[in-house]
């Protein structure tokens, strides 16, 4: 599967903030589609997990009313330059992702 | 031959065993704690009895909500919540008048600042209402936010 997720971490003073962008349809279920006039299957993120050290700093619960293509940013004391952060989803089909990325 | 799909029959298993210990298989444990019943719920009280075991809430001052006045399009709504409430265990993020209300939940760990951004959806103009857990007890505060373009359906 291409990656899903760009992920940036940056350090300043005590403070890391992580912001990520995810690739995803996050259908609602309540659409049509246009040309067969057929709803679309809800499809959509149900968990982000982000974890620093091996231990989850934020664990996201999602429904079907966060916008496509999600957007998340959030911030934990306790990082340093070139720790890894590691982001993860798991949408309601079962698929999920993963990525990593480098604290600067 | 039965040797044979035997010694087969017992590799795959080995595989799979391996593969859950190796905490591949870990996102399936991890749906398993999706709150469903929250987000299915039609209404605010039942979304956050649903998700935190009470709807008892106090408006708060200490938050705040970033989201636009006016949103042009309800697809998107930028939103960050924050908050100077010490202790904040989980924050979520309900959509007062969408047909589920409740957009997200994020759970904090200690490290975690009290603070979370993201974007959702909205069908009408309505107001948001940020969710903050602390010490068992949930704060919340509103901010009105006009839609001029629904963002559930089309």
């Amino acid at each position: 599967m291409a990656k899903s997720i760009r992920i940036r971490a940056k350090v300043k003073g005590q403070t890391a903030t992580v912001k990520a962008l995810i690739t995803h349809p996050m259908e609602t279920g309540l659409r049509k589609d246009a040309k067969t006039g057929e709803m679309i299957p809800a499809h959509f993120i149900q968990e982000v997990k982000c974890e620093h050290g091996g231990k989850t700093v934020v664990n996201a619960l999602w429904g079907a009313a966060v916008s496509k293509n999600p957007y998340l940013s959030f911030a934990f004391t306790g990082a340093k330059p070139g720790d890894t952060v590691k982001l993860s989803w798991v949408d309601n089909k079962g698929k999920s992702d993963s990525a990593e990325a480098k604290v600067k | 031959m039965k040797r044979r799909s035997f010694l087969k029959g017992t590799l795959a298993s080995s595989t799979i065993a391996v593969a859950a210990s190796a905490g591949l298989l870990t996102p399936r444990h991890v749906l398993a704690a999706w709150p469903e019943s929250a987000f299915e719920a039609e209404n605010i009280e039942d979304a956050m009895s649903n998700l935190f075991g009470t709807a008892d809430n106090k408006a708060a001052d200490s938050i705040n909500i970033k989201a636009p006045d006016i949103a042009e399009n309800g697809a998107v709504v930028p939103v960050t919540v924050s908050t100077t409430i010490k202790g904040v265990s989980a924050i979520a993020i309900i959509a007062e008048k969408n047909g589920t209300p409740l957009a997200a939940n994020f759970e904090l760990t200690s490290n975690a600042k009290a603070m979370i951004s993201t974007r959702i959806k909205m069908g009408k103009t309505m107001d948001i209402i940020a969710v903050v857990k602390s010490g068992g007890k949930l704060f919340t505060a509103r901010k009105n936010v006009k839609v001029t373009i629904g963002g559930c359906g089309g």
